[in-house]
């Protein structure tokens, strides 16, 4: 995965991990299926003089080849949803404590950011909205609070692996920590309406220095 | 009886096979339409800003009506008025070895307000404002309020023919079930039902107990565009993740209301061409069941980012994996039920082969969208794009071609053209994965969906990834072209194909006891059941089939 | 087209294939149902306010509605009752008394929603409101089509032809008058 979109947050390796996990477990059964699907249609075509056999699928030993695939897809389906939920657990219900908080706002058709200030705190005079550009610094596990103003959008990262509806009325309470300096994209991923594929945001990691400075020109 | 004018004998005809025909000729023309929307926005996607041949430039409103009504088309308009109606209409009847369906003038009525929902929805395209834009899944607030979609009355036409179109196949439903439990052929006993029946009826009644949630939320939906009541709409206290719930439990059975007529379909060609009974029948049944039942417990996998209590989503990830293990046993029966076969590539069976192959694709990929884990990052990308046309795909398409070429003798009284079937199955089956197979590697690239430009997303807006979207437009228009020897061979033949004997692939079932094409009331005696259907290359006999109406010689009948 | 198709005829499982159709309509009309209650309770357990709304609901205007479809329930016993025994004229007079309290709940209905729409109460004034309006009014709509048929099928009684279908109208009959029943606690009762 980190080969066609690269990860820059604390969880995007787990559910990379995840996706290999299942890309290896289902594939292996997807290719078996499709080899056993292809060798029967050439072995078994039709030829001259030979008679298709007469097998009910109802006896014992014809049943094996049902049962015993069948009993090791659903272990490893129980492996898929123990490494699945896992995975969800750490990224969407557990929430370790903030270092930073930024509030998101989705509306027809643009993001709106509000960084803390130099002060760290959310909610005060030094605050910094932007359109469409989030600012975060590198290694800073920050909340986000997503709300919209009108219709569902979805707050998007591909870089962070995260995805999180907005709706009109509620407060949405998820987090994330950039471990990668760099420039992304920001994605809404709702159909909200006319411009929706307008509605793209820039991500901008950067180090803690970088991150003052641009509060700091901001403030002025 | 009387000799009967054109009117009478074809549209407002109370046969069955008449209607099943309405049915799919209705269902052909809206095909050509979502087809001909999909040509439209895939062009817009490899070269986005210029002008489409034949439509011009596309807008982001008309991109979005676009694809909204793509998928809508595709699935209400083609999948199942062909899938459920023209197959359950024609068949079910025949098959059970009666001359009609119980209620021929429900089954009418039903036909004529399907027929209704569709001009209902053709014509919201061409309403002030245009069609509606906000997805086929509509979720409000969009959907319920003209001041965000734009489209006052596209949106409200669309859901009217969306619901015009669940009350048709309610009371086609209804006319299904009742048939097949209570006019089977003596003798026809539970298990001697053909399987593409038992699918076809299964699928009605998970239509009919899925979708009644979804027609009361559709009337509360109705009410918030049209008389400003706030059901969905938060700022008047109502919940826009409702709607959510009541289109996904809904939605998702509906998947297996498609699916399922679509296995039986394949079940019937597969014993047929491999001369094979079908393995383990009764597992065949019961993995129906099982995932009947589990498709009720899955649908909030639609929603897992959505905004749902995220404790929830553990549930249903858990559900949703455990569905894989019926439809994989099914589909592992199919591929055991070629094991020892006698397999002629006919291009019925070509297209029911293919079916398993790629539906087997739809199947894994579905896995990495129900671990709720790898949804956060898959959940609205391309991924699912790709994904649910793997498993739809096969459904209405190959399914139901599959279908056409194996029932075209017994609806028409003539032979398709095989070569041109051929051609036909080569020219859909390569361009469809060449399309949908470069969407899978886009959408794990983060590509996400309803985007009517990837020009001002800097990550996706590179020349490779714009290589793989022109590459899957070019397959479409390859697929797309490659339905005219389709449509050449359905009408030719129709009219000066090889005449057709009753019974000239050699099946068991009833449908084939009757003439080709069958008369007004089917048959000329009303055949009696004395097996199962698949009872194929049976040890002993001469001939390797023996149909279900066959008199057993000398003995008396078990 | 007035012959009737074999299949019409026959009965594989032992029902006759009229009722087992009405059976399944009801299914289905219990799912439309079940989800409209299934909304209600979502709805009302995220606004328990809901309660002061419902507080403006006229108790005793549901109460006689729900007399009155029950009385009208027996006339449809009734009217089964002699279509069985053949009275076709009974079974024309009960179908119409049922009918007549088809039509007075609907009367008391308009009276009650008249009054309240003149207090203000109309279907946008909350979200209780809009489902008041929604629900009792697919109920209603569904008392409206019973009656119709039921006059249809009322002189086919009385032309003695149909018979069966007295019973069929009146499962129907019956299933419109349970969903009442469980209409009738929610919007007026809880409060």
């Amino acid at each position: 995965m980190d080969l066609i979109i690269e990860q820059a947050s604390s969880f995007a390796a787990d559910i990379d991990m995840v996706i290999l996990l299942i890309a290896v477990l289902a594939g292996f059964w997807f290719f078996l299926a499709e080899a056993v699907l292809f060798y029967f249609i050439f072995k078994f075509r039709q030829r001259k003089g030979v008679k298709a056999q007469y097998i009910t699928g109802t006896r014992k030993e014809e049943k094996k080849w049902l049962h015993w695939p069948h009993n090791l897809i659903i272990v490893c389906d129980l492996v898929i949803i123990f490494f699945a939920i896992k995975v969800w657990y750490d990224i969407k219900q557990d929430l370790p404590p903030a270092q930073e908080v930024v509030q998101v706002i989705g509306r027809q058709w643009s993001w709106q950011f509000v960084h803390p200030g130099l002060d760290k705190q959310l909610g005060t005079a030094d605050d910094v909205a932007t359109v469409d550009e989030l600012r975060v610094k590198v290694g800073v596990t920050y909340h986000f609070k997503l709300e919209s103003r009108d219709v569902l959008h979805s707050f998007s990262v591909p870089v962070f692996r995260l995805k999180q509806d907005a709706v009109p009325g509620r407060v949405f309470t998820g987090w994330f920590t950039p471990t990668k300096t760099g420039t992304y994209d920001i994605q809404c991923a709702e159909m909200c309406g006319m411009g929706h594929g307008l509605m793209q945001g820039r991500l901008v990691i950067e180090d803690e220095a970088a991150h003052d400075e641009w509060l700091r020109n901001k403030a002025t | 009886m009387t000799e009967q004018n054109f009117w009478q004998k074809y549209i407002f005809s109370t046969d069955h096979k008449i209607i099943g025909m309405q049915y799919m000729f209705t269902g052909m023309i809206m095909a050509l339409i979502g087809g001909y929307f999909a040509y439209t926005f895939r062009m817009q996607l490899a070269f986005p800003g210029t002008e489409v041949f034949g439509f011009g430039t596309v807008s982001p409103h008309e991109y979005n009506s676009l694809v909204t009504n793509h998928g809508t088309i595709m699935i209400f308009w083609v999948a199942m008025p062909v899938l459920l109606a023209t197959f359950g209409n024609f068949l079910i009847p025949l098959m059970i070895g009666c001359d009609d369906m119980v209620f021929p003038r429900l089954n009418r009525l039903s036909y004529q307000v399907f027929l209704l929902s569709a001009i209902v929805l053709v014509a919201s395209f061409f309403v002030a404002g245009g069609g509606f834009g906000g997805a086929w899944t509509a979720y409000p607030p969009l959907s319920a309020q003209a001041k965000y979609n734009m489209t006052q009355y596209g949106a409200t036409l669309w859901l009217i023919a969306v619901a015009l179109e669940f009350v048709a196949f309610l009371l086609g439903g209804i006319n299904f079930i009742t048939t097949l439990m209570n006019s089977r052929a003596k003798g026809m006993k539970m298990y001697d039902i053909p399987i593409v029946l038992w699918m076809i009826v299964l699928a009605s009644i998970l239509f009919m107990a899925s979708v009644g949630p979804l027609i009361a939320g559709a009337i509360m939906l109705l009410f918030d565009q049209t008389l400003g009541t706030g059901f969905f709409d938060p700022a008047q206290g109502g919940d826009p993740i409702l709607w959510q719930h009541l289109f996904w439990f809904f939605g998702h059975p509906e998947v297996y209301v498609v699916l399922l007529p679509a296995m039986g379909i394949v079940a019937e060609i597969i014993t047929v061409f491999s001369r094979k009974k079908l393995f383990a029948y009764k597992t065949v049944l019961y993995t129906a069941f099982a995932t009947g039942v589990l498709s009720f417990f899955v649908w909030a996998h639609h929603q897992f980012i959505a905004g749902i209590d995220p404790r929830m989503a553990n549930v249903f990830a858990v559900t949703t994996l455990l569905i894989s293990i019926p439809i994989a046993e099914m589909l592992f029966v199919y591929i055991a039920t070629l094991y020892g076969g006698s397999i002629r590539l006919t291009a019925a069976m070509l297209f029911a082969l293919s079916f398993l192959a790629a539906f087997l694709i739809g199947g894994v990929t579905g896995i990495f969208l129900g671990a709720s884990g790898a949804d956060i990052y898959f959940h609205d990308t391309y991924f699912v794009v790709a994904h649910f046309h793997y498993t739809f795909f096969p459904i209405a398409i190959l399914a139901v071609f599959a279908g056409l070429y194996y029932w075209f003798p017994k609806m028409f009284g003539r032979h398709m053209s095989e070569t041109l079937g051929k051609i036909h199955f080569w020219g859909t089956f390569i361009p469809f994965n060449l399309i949908f197979l470069p969407l899978f590697f886009l959408g794990a690239a983060g590509q996400h969906r309803r985007i009517y430009s990837y020009e001002l997303f800097s990550e996706l807006n590179s020349a490779d990834f714009q290589n793989l979207r022109v590459l899957a437009t070019v397959a479409l228009i390859v697929m797309l072209i490659f339905q005219l020897p389709f449509l050449y061979n359905f009408f030719a033949s129709m009219l000066r194909g090889k005449v057709a004997t009753a019974n000239p692939w050699q099946a068991n079932t009833l449908e084939w006891a009757a003439p080709s094409p069958p008369p007004h009331g089917n048959f000329a005696t009303l055949p009696e059941v004395y097996r199962p259907p698949y009872e194929y290359s049976v040890p002993g006999r001469e001939s390797d089939f023996w149909p279900q109406h066959e008199k057993p010689s000398g003995e008396s009948k078990a | 087209m007035s012959t009737m198709p074999i299949a019409t005829t026959r009965s594989m499982t032992g029902i006759p294939t009229g009722r087992l159709a009405v059976w399944w309509v009801i299914g289905s009309e219990i799912v439309i149902f079940g989800g409209l209650l299934a909304c209600y309770l979502l709805l009302r357990n995220l606004y328990p306010h809901w309660g002061e709304s419902a507080a403006h609901t006229s108790t005793l205007a549901g109460a006689i509605n729900t007399f009155v479809l029950l009385t009208s329930s027996l006339f449809v016993v009734l009217a089964h009752h002699a279509a069985e025994r053949k009275r076709h004229i009974a079974a024309f007079f009960y179908l119409w008394l049922t009918i007549g309290g088809g039509l007075t709940f609907l009367l008391i209905k308009a009276f009650e929603w008249s009054y309240e729409i003149a207090q203000g109460y109309t279907i946008t004034a909350n979200l209780f409101w809009s489902y008041y309006y929604t629900a009792a009014g697919i109920h209603a709509s569904h008392v409206i089509v019973g009656m119709i048929i039921m006059a249809i099928i009322s002189f086919d009684v009385l032309r003695q032809r149909n018979l069966p279908r007295v019973e069929l109208i009146g499962i129907y009959w019956h299933f419109v008058d349970i969903v009442w029943i469980f209409l009738f606690p929610l919007l007026y009762i809880a409060k």
